[in-house]
């Protein structure tokens, strides 16, 4: 437990942008000044959801916030990120989402029709995604504060039986799959700001992925190592921290990654990597390689998982890193994202 | 920044004669063709866009030149391999450059 | 045709390593230098030094304009836009550059209202959406990105904007190679010429490196081919025992050059008597600031600057790397106190800087950690 004597060890004396950008300066944050402070002697891994015990039932619980900018865009709105983010987090931590409890932060000021419209949103949401909202709490600032509307929510949810979830857990052969096309929601997003001339045929990807891991885990549960909802820093991000925690490396194969082709268009004008831009709708999983084709085949088989595709493998080296291997014989290394090119992204 | 990427020019802008709407992968962008201002491209040419502006148009007939270039590489010297294996030693034979122009 | 995957080809990219590897006489080691950091950042970006015999040596050059920069500059235009009503707009690539108290993006956080464009063209709307405002533009680039600057001027003088200048940092690449051969700690073979610079600048600028020099120089292309492909023409050249210009870029580059944008930088522009780069000094006639007839759009003519020349830290050796005679891993403080997310200098934080390629794309790799290793 932290007393007044622990010392942090985040060094910077300021907190910018980049530290919620889901990359590397989050992870500084986190790991140097929440950690020390608030998580006590838990050693395990930072994860997105926890599981604990409570009367010997084990049960997973999460937390998120969604400060996304514009509210609106093509695909979804904030109301629906908010479930659909927290059912996701839930479900690639391998528990199916129950109960959400939803915090609104309100500024004055914001006409009701918005309010109502969100709030209409993440009630369809919650219902298409099978999860009740049990709870919640409202808050209103100032104008000039919260841009309109800050929400964050916390999911409770119970466990899927057949899987375990654990970066140790992952091997030297194991198949890295994913399911489906990268960096919809980031680009759409910032599209859908109107600050670049840029125009597309894009949405966000944003839906609840359980129905996909459920079909995974029923099929493949023993096999499934570990996985996770690459949403902000991209798959580039979450594979990182994969490697650092399991200490292995994980080879990605370029010409098998799945990227739209106006979300590659956007990226080479804007000087971006898809695989560091966020996901809403996507999930990574790492499964042993006995499992790997049933697994791939039983997400191809669920509906919304049809473009599911292996992408790479674990090995050995380059040791907690990510590389990308080109067809004709070149590599590259990919790492955590790096600052904040698309800040507000969800 | 050396950043720059073809695009083609889908639709010139009605009210602003300097600007088109260029498609990148599907990707729409407003551009500016000042710089091409001597020769101004027309909707389905490509061009080289840097920062907002064209910088050049993009000859398909050279790119396939190239490309066919490209593709001839080793077949030169499978060819003059061969020929060295009928025992002809010429000097000429060295250069396969001067000899296969492409 | 697309341009862009038709480059990218396995086979095609296969057969040119193969000629490379065959035209490479055994007995020689090449020193290649590619000049423009957009080229270093391809070789790394698609794995081609994995594709070259070990004698074929690439040298990175000095094209990375925000890296040549020197540290003054920057604390320039961040104490230029530290008034009040100031916007400070530039690209994306400035925005982590370290400034003597902080880069744009921590002046930012500190309440600067700092906003990352793609075009001068949207600094310039910034201008007209924010009349209450003054939107200074940092401009950098070398001939490739010159000419957009002073369209912009061009067209923002005619608009009769008062709130809009550019703090312009244009540099010229000539001088810069130049300066590298000039160098006595420099030995090199032959040039990879900056491809989007020729767009504008043509490929006679190059002809007096043939000639005065001997050094072989081919104007190339970004895409994995074009870039193989160049170095191909090169060793052709140099087993003949020539020096001439090429140009493997045809397919975009001009041989005379971009005449319209090399009229508006003639037209907005003139070449200042000497200007500063990191790692190369002083270079007479090698950057651009803007004529007395568009005083109206240039910062240093409308307000006053600071002019502090700032070296760079002690350690650093960004001068070295900048000028190919240290390879980033090389540098003291590569990868332990300059890191891309706390860099020391601008090399590692740009996007065509070599130490910021290198190590995001090649320094932990198996195979790089191997060869280490063995050496």
């Amino acid at each position: 437990m932290a007393t007044p004597a622990t010392k942090i060890r985040f060094r910077e004396s300021q907190i910018e942008m980049a530290h919620g950008a889901g990359g590397k300066a989050s992870r500084r944050l986190v790991e140097g000044l929440f950690a020390p402070l608030l998580y006590g002697s838990s050693q395990s891994p930072l994860g997105d959801a926890a599981h604990i015990q409570i009367n010997g039932t084990r049960i997973a619980m999460t937390t998120d916030s969604f400060v996304v900018k514009p509210l609106r865009f093509p695909g979804g709105s904030i109301g629906e990120l908010a479930i659909n983010g927290t059912v996701n987090d839930l479900a690639v931590s391998g528990a199916r989402a129950e109960a959400i409890v939803v915090t609104y932060i309100l500024e004055a000021g914001l006409p009701t029709e918005i309010l109502e419209a969100e709030v209409r949103a993440m009630g369809q949401a919650a219902e298409k995604a099978g999860v009740v909202i049990a709870g919640g709490d409202t808050k209103v600032v100032d104008h000039g504060q919260a841009d309109q509307m800050y929400i964050t929510t916390t999911g409770i949810g119970r466990l899927l039986s057949g899987v375990e979830i654990s970066p140790q857990s992952v091997r030297p052969s194991d198949k890295v799959l994913l399911s489906g096309a990268i960096g919809d929601h980031g680009i759409t997003i910032l599209l859908a700001r109107g600050d670049l001339d840029l125009e597309a045929e894009l949405r966000s990807d944003t839906r609840s992925v359980l129905p996909l891991v459920q079909g995974l885990v029923s099929v493949a549960g023993p096999g499934v190592r570990w996985m996770r909802d690459p949403t902000r820093g991209g798959v580039a991000t979450s594979l990182n921290e994969l490697a650092r925690d399991c200490g292995h490396g994980i080879v990605l194969f370029e010409e098998k990654i799945p990227v739209r082709d106006s979300v590659r268009g956007a990226c080479e004008l804007l000087g971006l990597d898809p695989l560091h831009i966020a996901n809403e709708g996507q999930f990574l999983a790492i499964v042993s390689s006995e499992h790997a084709e049933s697994a791939l085949q039983a997400l191809r088989a669920t509906p919304g998982g049809e473009e599911a595709i292996i992408i790479g493998e674990v090995r050995e080296q380059p040791a907690s890193a990510v590389l990308v291997t080109t067809l004709y014989g070149g590599s590259r290394l990919v790492d955590m994202l790096v600052g904040d090119p698309l800040p507000r992204i969800c | 920044m050396c950043l720059a990427i073809p695009g083609k020019i889908v639709e010139m802008d009605l009210q602003n004669a300097h600007l088109a709407v260029v498609d990148v992968v599907g990707v729409r962008r407003k551009v500016d063709l000042g710089l091409l201002q001597d020769e101004p491209p027309v909707p389905g040419d490509w061009v080289l866009i840097h920062v907002g502006f064209a910088m050049s148009k993009i000859s398909e007939a050279d790119a396939v030149d190239q490309l066919q270039t490209l593709t001839m590489l080793g077949e030169a010297e499978a060819a003059m391999q061969e020929v060295r294996g009928y025992g002809l030693e010429n000097e000429e034979l060295d250069k396969p450059a001067q000899r296969w122009k492409q | 045709m697309k341009f862009v995957d038709e480059f990218r080809v396995p086979e095609l990219i296969a057969k040119a390593g193969e000629e490379i590897r065959r035209l490479a006489d055994p007995n020689r080691h090449y020193r290649i230098m590619e000049v423009c950091g957009g080229h270093t950042h391809a070789i790394y970006r698609f794995g081609l030094k994995d594709l070259l015999p070990a004698n074929v040596e690439l040298i990175h050059g000095p094209g990375c304009p925000v890296c040549v920069l020197p540290m003054g500059r920057i604390d320039d235009g961040l104490s230029l836009a530290a008034q009040p009503d100031f916007i400070f707009a530039a690209f994306g690539d400035m925005m982590r550059v370290p400034g003597t108290h902080g880069s744009p993006l921590e002046y930012k956080a500190r309440g600067m209202d700092v906003r990352i464009v793609y075009s001068p063209a949207d600094a310039l709307k910034l201008a007209r959406n924010n009349p209450e405002k003054h939107v200074m533009f940092f401009a950098i680039g070398f001939e490739t990105t010159a000419p957009s600057t002073a369209l912009t001027l061009i067209r923002a003088k005619a608009e009769g904007l008062h709130n809009f200048s550019v703090f312009c940092n244009h540099v010229t690449i000539i001088p810069a190679i130049r300066a590298i051969l000039d160098s006595p700690d420099m030995r090199l073979d032959g040039f990879v010429g900056p491809g989007h610079v020729s767009t504008v600048i043509g490929c006679r600028p190059y002809e007096w490196i043939a000639k005065d020099e001997g050094k072989p120089v081919v104007v190339s292309g970004f895409e994995p081919l074009d870039i193989l492909q160049s170095i191909v023409m090169l060793l052709r050249q140099l087993r003949k025992g020539e020096a001439k210009v090429e140009n493997q870029y045809k397919r975009v580059v001009p041989w005379e050059g971009n005449r319209a944008a090399l009229r508006a930088m003639a037209e907005v522009f003139e070449l200042r008597p000497y200007f500063e780069w990191r790692g190369l000094g002083f270079i007479s006639q090698s950057a651009l600031k803007i004529r007395a007839s568009f005083a109206e759009c240039d910062s240093e003519q409308r307000f006053s600057v600071p002019g502090v020349r700032v070296t760079d830290p002690k350690a650093a050796q960004c001068g070295e790397v900048l000028k190919g005679v240290l390879k980033p891993a090389q540098c003291k403080l590569f990868g332990r106190e300059c890191t891309p997310e706390q860099p020391v200098g601008a090399l590692m934080v740009s996007s065509e800087g070599s130490c910021a390629a290198y190590y995001n794309y090649e320094h932990r790799k198996p195979v790089t950690i191997a060869r280490a290793a063995a050496s």
